[in-house]
């Protein structure tokens, strides 16, 4: 696994890229001409490894820059400034014939599926392999297995117009695994889906990469398709990344805004109307304090409220909650209010417990 | 009607359907690569070359402002140069595929311009060159619009193939002007009006039917 490839730099010299990290953008920049000839900057200053075999999610608003980042790694997009190197290549500097060669080892699937309305099913998967080349009994025969492996050898026959919606991504998907990619790149694959088949195409994406160790790059704005596959998140925003790792450090302990606001969307995380409304900066004499706890980690099922009662006689408030799994560890977050006075106190007993707690503001 | 009458409308069909033919054949071999180019080599798209791109769009504007019989008129020394000679049916040729072009390309250029950018992404996101793409993506799935196109573009050449009966080329419309206009016979007039009308219903039916057979788009599951 420490094995080191090399690749050229543009200026020729020999530079070593471990081989784990099959996706690299360092210091990328991706500036556009605007409408009206002031340069638009989509991206700025960008690294982002992606280790074999991982899942990485990239979550940002619309507008944020990821449709862009995730064009830069097939060189769809070329980059203003910085490298993008997909295994060992640098995708930037490949001649159109040898970026062609590349693209069959970097697989692609598409919010709007992308599929050929003229082809069939089985057609559709076959066209990466009828561009590379491949004779008809070999295009044949890969073409019956993928099919088989998204669960769609019924199917081969139809049109697209003949499939759902999640039908249509697994012919993407095959078309996309058609050449056998060390990459999958993944452009809001699940956008356009309703919730069941969103989770059922994840469920199947879970699977390629466990079963295939394929690597995937994914871009989204859905913080529940990052929960339920990503091992690894980036955080972007305004065409920078805010916050990176791995998504249950980041998840449970997010330290930009815009991480808070995505988490903040979901249910049971975002404070109760009427606590919102009344929550201020300033304690108030006789008021309460709001706490959110974050309980991860070793003591995310102690009884923690329970025994802050029996233990120090202070009663909590619990305004909101959630317990959840996030890649695959319990976690939960609680809500709660404590008299003022009892503050300094409970803030020192639930950190004996190694619990993340952030004072949210106060009310009378 | 008498057997004449029959025979000479049966030639003059005849006539007709060949220059049309020869016309739109032509017409589409050379409109349909230009359609191609023009469709593909904007600022940015596969085959860019902005300049050579405005300079053809240009000519094919040109020679589609032109009014057809002003067409065929002005193109006579060349008519000559590929027939031999500017009257007949041989030499109407020339000018129905010098109009058929353009308007063929045009047709083909807006066909190409329908098909999803979201295809052409995919297929060079799994790894196709510029010319797989126009023939294995944009073609393929611009077939249905484009056999509509070239319908409508056989309809217009039976009527401009009617328009070089006016001066001088053979075919339906040479036979309504010689015998229906100047011979005083209303009966031949109406023959040939009644033929194209039968031809042009025929071509129409013959092109939707075609195109909703090519078009697996709005399939029922």
């Amino acid at each position: 696994m420490n094995a080191a490839t090399g690749y050229l730099d543009p200026q020729g010299h020999q530079r070593l890229v471990p081989a784990e990290q099959i996706v690299r953008l360092e210091g990328v920049s991706k500036t556009f001409a605007g409408r009206h000839g002031a340069p638009v900057t989509a991206l700025e200053g960008i690294d982002l490894a992606v280790p074999q075999g991982s899942v990485l999610g990239v979550i940002g608003r619309s507008g944020a820059g990821k449709s862009t980042l995730i064009r830069l790694v097939n060189g769809l997009e070329k980059p203003s400034s910085g490298r993008v190197i997909v295994d060992g290549a640098d995708i930037a500097a490949l001649p159109e014939a040898a970026l062609r060669h590349a693209r069959r080892s970097i697989g692609m699937i598409f919010q709007h599926f992308n599929l050929l309305s003229s082809r069939t099913a089985a057609d559709n998967i076959a066209l990466p392999l009828e561009v590379a080349g491949f004779d008809k009994a070999a295009i044949k025969s890969r073409v019956g297995e993928l099919l088989a492996l998204v669960g769609l050898s019924d199917k081969h026959n139809r049109y697209p117009a003949e499939l759902s919606g999640g039908q249509k991504q697994r012919v993407g998907i095959a078309r996309a695994l058609a050449t056998n990619p060390k990459v999958l790149l993944s452009d809001e694959a699940t956008s356009a889906l309703d919730p069941e088949t969103t989770r059922s195409i994840l469920d199947l994406l879970a699977r390629i990469n466990a079963e295939l160790g394929l690597t995937i790059l994914l871009i989204t704005h859905e913080m529940a398709v990052i929960r339920s596959i990503a091992r690894e998140v980036a955080v972007i925003e305004g065409g920078r990344i805010v916050e990176k790792g791995n998504v249950f450090d980041v998840f449970t302990r997010p330290q930009h805004e815009v991480t808070r606001s995505f988490l903040a969307d979901e249910t049971g995380r975002a404070l109760p109307a009427y606590v919102a409304s009344r929550i201020q900066p300033e304690a108030v004499a006789g008021g309460q304090a709001i706490l959110r706890i974050g309980f991860r980690g070793p003591h995310a099922t102690d009884p923690v409220l329970a025994r802050l009662a029996r233990d120090l006689d202070i009663e909590a408030n619990i305004l909101a909650g959630s317990v959840d799994e996030i890649a695959g560890r319990p976690c939960g977050i609680l809500v709660i209010g404590v008299p003022e006075a009892s503050l300094g106190p409970t803030l020192t007993f639930l950190k004996q417990y190694g619990l993340d707690t952030e004072v949210l503001g106060h009310v009378a | 009607m008498s057997p004449e009458m029959i025979r000479l409308i049966a030639a003059a069909t005849g006539e007709t359907l060949l220059m049309v033919a020869i016309a739109a054949g032509i017409g589409t071999l050379l409109g349909l690569p230009l359609g191609v180019f023009l469709a593909t080599s904007g600022k940015g798209e596969l085959f860019a070359a902005p300049w050579v791109n405005r300079v053809l769009g240009a000519i094919v504007n040109a020679t589609r402002s032109t009014p057809f019989i002003i067409l065929v008129v002005a193109i006579i020394p060349f008519t000559r140069l590929i027939a031999g000679t500017s009257i007949g049916t041989n030499a109407a040729i020339v000018p129905l595929t010098v109009a058929a072009t353009p308007f063929i390309a045009r047709l083909i250029e807006g066909s190409i311009r329908e098909v999803d950018q979201g295809l052409i992404e995919a297929a060079r996101a799994f790894g196709a060159s510029p010319l797989q793409i126009v023939l294995k993506v944009l073609i393929p799935e611009a077939l249905p619009a484009i056999v509509l196109g070239l319908t409508l573009a056989l309809v217009s050449l039976v009527g401009y193939s009617a328009m070089v009966g006016a001066v001088g080329g053979g075919g339906l419309g040479d036979l309504g002007i010689r015998y229906g206009y100047q011979r005083f016979m209303p009966e031949m007039m109406l023959a040939v009006v009644v033929v194209l009308i039968v031809l042009v219903q025929a071509l129409q039916s013959l092109g939707d039917r075609l195109s909703r057979h090519l078009n697996k788009r709005a399939r029922q599951a």
